[in-house]
């Protein structure tokens, strides 16, 4: 490892360690609840752009995993201990993933777009089909003994594994494996890469993380139904912090998802009867104004200023 | 005489009703430069993507090194040692041109990653003369770089057999003979390579041997000096005598 990467890691590990603290001395219970909605899509994006940034498969699946995770608590979180949970969680996502990985990820471009949706509102649609049938009771109560601050502290653990493991991921063989998918898959098996293998790995890890996520938020709802869990907003919301960000850099997402978290929040507390189309809008700016996102924008300017 | 290092048995490819591929069959040994020719059309390019796997054959059989390669899946048709250019150039443009031929070095079998495949990628692209241009991202490079380009990834992946699809195409006579010396050096050391090409001069110069295809099927294969002057061949170029006496008269 070289100097630099041990100063970034170390300033890495310095930042979390700050983070942390901050339920320790702030206890406003708004600012609390938007910082978790800050991590919550922090950790979205990122789990996003760990697949969809190098392969620049564009997926909508995030909620089909996101909502499972919800709905692993909701079923399980009385019963069982909070670490069972989050297994339990994780062994779903990453089960749920590798079924769908292998039977769509020989799609490409708009087709995988179009499948990906898809797969959320079925998944929306199947959880809808089994509340009404089989436990004839369409919503749930969260009931677990989880208070805001180890919300907070697991997303941040969390986000933290899913930055560690794309910063390792990029400086491996798997990281150039995926960059070469992104650019061109015909090359990449004309190189020797076993590209399903590749993408399903890293589709699964990414789902992965979307699903404890999920797992971890249900609690902050008390009451959820499928409409609340598979809500497509999220699915939308974190591609365009992503993608304003930058998915292919490290950051990028967090650059994405801060802004934007605190934006939205603004706009449905200020405009709560308007909140779909200023969304929208937004949108429409951000894919407008920063098709490279936040952090491709930064890197030209910085070419250019290095030019003068 | 010893096994061929490449055999093709049989080969038969269908679009839909278009025969493009008809009962294809040669052979290509160790440490031969063999020439596959034809008018534009005649299936040349696909019989290529069916021995590297690009696409799957109806009929027939592919055997490379000793082991049926026909069915496997192109990266592991690559791992056993065949590496291709293609017809409309394919770089990674986005990346740069030592990070191009580092994928390449990095996915075969005792791949290389980090900073000995950087000194190995180095290595590649002064040997395709584009040295000075390794941290340039490769869509930057003009057309012909970029094909110099696309032959260092293919040679990283250390390959026994070299497809190269029209490689020296579009090239002006000062590159045309850089292309042709480059190839011939790999000849030299040992290198089988399967070409298609349209380039006469370089046909002659490098291939001691050419398979002639015509609207899918071979029609000749021999020693290029006599595959040429072939009747059926020169008739497949160029229309047979009546075609051409129509021609005058029209």
């Amino acid at each position: 490892m070289s100097r630099r990467d041990c100063l970034a890691w170390g300033a890495g590990a310095l930042a979390l360690a700050g983070l942390a603290t901050v339920p320790r001395w702030m206890h406003n219970d708004y600012y609390l609840s938007l910082l978790i909605s800050v991590l919550m899509y922090s950790v979205l994006a990122s789990a996003w752009a760990l697949f969809s940034g190098p392969t620049r498969y564009v997926s909508l699946a995030t909620v089909a995993f996101f909502g499972v995770g919800a709905y692993t608590t909701a079923v399980f979180g009385e019963s069982l201990p909070w670490a069972a949970v989050l297994l339990i969680a994780l062994g779903v996502g990453v089960a749920m993933a590798l079924v769908v990985g292998l039977a769509t990820l020989r799609l490409s471009g708009v087709y995988f777009v179009i499948f990906s949706f898809g797969l959320a509102e079925l998944t929306k649609q199947l959880v809808t089909w089994w509340e009404v049938n089989i436990t004839k009771d369409l919503g749930r109560y969260v009931f677990v003994d989880i208070t805001a601050q180890d919300i907070y502290w697991q997303l941040l653990v969390l986000l933290a594994l899913v930055l560690g493991l794309r910063a390792w991921i990029a400086r491996t063989r798997l990281g150039l494996a995926l960059r070469v998918i992104g650019e061109d898959e015909t090359v990449a098996v004309h190189v020797g890469i076993n590209t399903t293998r590749v993408k399903v790995l890293l589709f699964t890890l990414s789902a992965a993380f979307m699903t404890v996520a999920g797992a971890i938020m249900a609690p902050r709802w008390t009451y959820l139904d499928p409409t609340i869990a598979f809500a497509p907003a999220i699915s939308f919301q974190t591609l365009i912090m992503a993608l304003l960000g930058g998915a292919g850099t490290l950051f990028g997402p967090l650059l994405g998802a801060v802004p934007l978290v605190l934006l939205f929040e603004f706009l449905s507390a200020n405009f709560p009867n308007h909140f779909a189309i200023l969304v929208g809008l937004v949108f429409m700016v951000i894919v407008y104004a920063v098709p490279q996102g936040i952090s491709g924008w930064l890197r030209r300017r910085k070419h250019h200023g290095g030019g003068k | 005489m010893t096994a061929p290092l490449l055999q093709l048995k049989g080969l038969s490819k269908r679009f839909g009703g278009l025969v493009a591929v008809n009962d294809l069959s040669f052979d290509v040994h160790a440490g031969e430069v063999v020439g596959l020719l034809g008018p534009n059309g005649s299936g040349k390019t696909t019989a290529m993507n069916l021995v590297s796997g690009a696409l799957p054959l109806n009929v027939g059989e592919v055997r490379f090194d000793g082991r049926t390669i026909s069915g496997l899946a192109s990266h592991q048709i690559a791992r056993l040692g065949v590496a291709r250019t293609f017809q409309l150039v394919r770089v990674l443009g986005g990346m740069s041109c030592r990070d191009n031929v580092a994928a390449g070095l990095a996915f075969r079998p005792g791949g290389l990653h980090g900073s000995a495949a950087g000194r190995a990628a180095q290595q590649l692209l002064e040997r395709v003369g584009l040295g000075a241009q390794a941290e340039l991202p490769a869509s930057e490079l003009t057309y012909i770089d970029q094909k110099r380009l696309e032959l260092a990834r293919a040679l990283a992946l250390a390959p026994k057999l070299l497809l190269l699809d029209e490689w020296l195409a579009g090239l002006n006579p000062t590159e045309l003979q850089q292309g042709i010396a480059l190839i011939a050096a790999l000849q030299g050391e040992g290198m089988t390579v399967l070409m298609v090409e349209h380039v006469m001069d370089a046909v002659h110069a490098l291939c001691s041997r050419c398979v002639v295809m015509n609207s899918g099927s071979r029609i000749a294969d021999g020693p290029t000096r006599e595959v040429l002057s072939d009747a059926r061949v020169i008739e497949a170029y160029l229309g047979s005598d009546d075609d051409i006496q129509e021609a005058a008269h029209a």
